[in-house]
């Protein structure tokens, strides 16, 4: 009887045990898959045109202006995001401890973290698009800025939620050592203890670029897309995810081998950036002990 | 008069001091309102996103009243819309993807807190979480050409031999022939064509699971030892001490943690946007092809007008409001092992 019941609770963690490997297993599995896939087919697409012709030359032509419309949207998006991104942040770590308003804030943070992003495209549409369409009577709709608005909402709240977490992490015997030397509270966040986590927010600040980088479905109807090459802000603009989306749709096999080779270049950059965040984060928790 | 010399030159020093407090204290208000004003940004894009939507959203609630949500008419051609079958679509599709997701979930949090060995957590766990670092898009794509010809290869025809009314093997199955019902869940005019509710929740599972499990893989690690010791001690096999111990010491942040992963689902946009087919039949087959909330406005927004677009932005004001109140009840739950934590 007992030895039964042994036998029958050996064999049933025995069972999750290998169960627990297969899920495991295929999770890694379709890691692989996906990594794959997009290398092989990445790879047989890659030319020397890639970089150097634009997308109005189709199954000719490259995609250098959705290269250089990625950066300058995400450096956009980035110049806007970390400024407002890091001071947010840094209000909720020093400032909000006495205020209801702070864990509020948090808290609705960590819900515009995973908020759909194609709204937050559709709100920058309507605040953005729609009134530049009347003010200029319709020579600017669509606009580079405006991409970079919406890339720049969802960068936000990766900033603000890093800033926040490293600088609750720094010691407050720093703060109490400053500030018993007289030294006033702006001095002592912006000199002491926006330095001591800067390593921390610089990751941040690559996560969220890292995001942004693949972000499609709020600059469908912000930045829009371009056939051409541009450096202007205020005209459509072409992202790398926007023409891999539209040569994705596109029936010809010969422009869907281009979006591979977009969909290679992009997640090898976007994997880079995760990975120089990684290396950024592990010194500067080496440099904190 | 030593003493009136003595006492003049403090009081310049201490008028000095005055003005740099003044100052400083000056400095000090503003520098908090702008931080201030800046954290107030956050709460002002939540509301924006929500507002905006709904007030252009408006028109289309205005026509068609509560009858927006209940019907299954999408038809541009006739200015008719309602929001049934694309709803029908996100919530479909999110739930297959929780069904996929939630045990692989589980079983990988499992390996990466009690089974794998020390030296390969660390970078079985960096491999997971490198799934939720590949831009959506990528898994688009992935779906569009390489899930989608697998699926309708290798899985649609088995699923369809078992379980639907038409098999393409012409044998209707014993199941059907006794549970006749079964079968409307997975007929499908197209038998050939890889791309549906089924295949696009598959895409989202894969996309959802690394989310998921970091949540719990990081909630398993906050029981404290002495408990799993306990039950060690007593006997305890390790899946017991999983089941018993660690699963409902956990059990609110786990559901918070799929919650958050439900929440992705729903707003997911570029992931679905080609594996679903985007039609607008009202079906209960997860082997049909449907649309979503997120896949219709990319696929419409850009040529929609007056009546469509604004039923386009009511779309987006549901999911808005739906993910808003799937990940506030996540971030509850999950707060709520966070406090008990910290006693």
């Amino acid at each position: 009887m007992s030895a039964s019941l042994y036998t029958i609770r050996r064999i049933k963690n025995v069972v999750a045990m290998a169960l627990s490997v297969f899920a495991t297993a295929i999770g890694l599995l379709f890691l692989a898959w996906i990594l794959w896939e997009t290398l092989s087919q990445g790879i047989a697409g890659l030319k020397p045109q890639l970089f150097t012709k634009i997308t109005a030359y189709r199954e000719e032509g490259g995609l250098a202006n959705a290269m250089v419309g990625s950066l300058i949207l995400n450096i956009i998006g980035i110049l806007i995001a970390t400024p407002i991104g890091v001071a947010a942040g840094t209000w909720l770590a020093e400032y909000s401890s006495r205020s209801k308003l702070g864990p509020t804030i948090r808290f609705l943070n960590d819900i515009l973290l995973s908020a759909p992003s194609i709204v937050l495209g559709l709100f920058v549409y309507t605040v953005i698009v729609l009134p530049s369409k009347w003010l200029t009577n319709g020579d600017v709709t669509f606009s580079g800025i405006a991409g970079g608005i919406a890339l720049a909402l969802i960068a936000l709240p990766v900033i603000v939620r890093t800033t926040d977490e490293m600088l609750r992490l720094v010691p407050g015997t720093l703060r109490e050592a400053a500030l018993s030397l007289g030294v006033p509270q702006w001095k002592l966040t912006m000199q002491i203890l926006v330095r001591a986590a800067r390593s921390g927010i610089v990751t941040g600040v690559l996560l969220a670029l890292a995001r942004i980088s693949g972000e499609t479905a709020p600059l469908l109807f912000t930045a829009f897309g371009n056939n051409f090459m541009t450096f202007n802000p205020i005209d459509k603009m072409p992202s790398l995810p926007q023409v891999i989306y539209e040569y994705t749709k596109d029936p010809s096999p010969d422009i869907n081998v281009l979006a591979w080779a977009g969909a290679f270049v992009l997640t090898m950059f976007v994997l880079a950036l995760s990975l120089i965040a990684r290396f950024v984060f592990s010194r500067s928790k080496v440099s904190h002990d | 008069m030593h003493a009136t010399v003595s006492t003049a030159m403090p009081s310049a020093e201490r008028a000095a001091e005055a003005a740099r407090n003044a100052k400083d204290s000056r400095d000090d208000r503003l520098f908090g309102w702008v931080l201030k004003g800046c954290a107030l940004i956050v709460l002002l894009s939540l509301v924006g996103a929500a507002g905006s939507t709904l007030w252009l959203g408006m028109d289309a609630f205005h026509t068609f009243g509560f009858g927006f949500l209940t019907s299954a008419a999408w038809d541009p051609s006739n200015d008719q819309y309602g929001a049934l079958v694309p709803i029908m679509g996100t919530v479909g599709t999110a739930f297959i993807a929780l069904l996929f997701a939630v045990p692989v979930s589980f079983g990988i949090a499992l390996f990466l807190t009690e089974i794998a060995p020390q030296w390969l957590r660390g970078p079985v766990s960096s491999a997971i979480e490198l799934l939720a670092g590949i831009p959506s898009i990528i898994y688009g794509m992935w779906g569009l050409f390489i899930f989608a010809p697998f699926v309708a290869e290798h899985i649609k025809p088995w699923l369809m031999n078992n379980f639907s009314a038409d098999p393409p093997d012409g044998q209707v199955s014993w199941l059907v022939q006794h549970v006749p019902s079964i079968a409307k869940f997975f007929s499908s005019e197209y038998p050939f064509f890889g791309a549906g509710v089924l295949t696009a929740g598959l895409v989202l599972a894969v996309m959802i699971i690394p989310f998921i499990s970091s949540v719990m893989r990081e909630v398993f690690q906050t029981v404290p030892t002495r408990l799993k010791e306990s039950a060690y001690a007593l006997g305890s096999s390790t899946w017991e001490v999983v089941w018993d111990i660690v699963v409902p010491y956990t059990r609110t942040a786990v559901i918070g943690g799929v919650f958050l992963g439900l929440g992705r689902a729903l707003g997911e946009t570029m992931a679905v946007a080609f594996v679903l087919g985007n039609t607008f039949k009202l079906t209960p087959s997860i082997l049909e092809t449907g649309s979503s909330i997120a896949s219709t406005i990319a696929n419409q927004f850009g040529e929609a007008q007056g009546l469509q677009r604004s039923a386009l932005m009511a779309l987006a004001f549901l999911l808005f409001v739906v993910t808003f109140i799937v990940l506030l009840i996540a971030r509850l739950m999950l707060r709520r092992l966070a406090n008990r934590e910290g006693k």
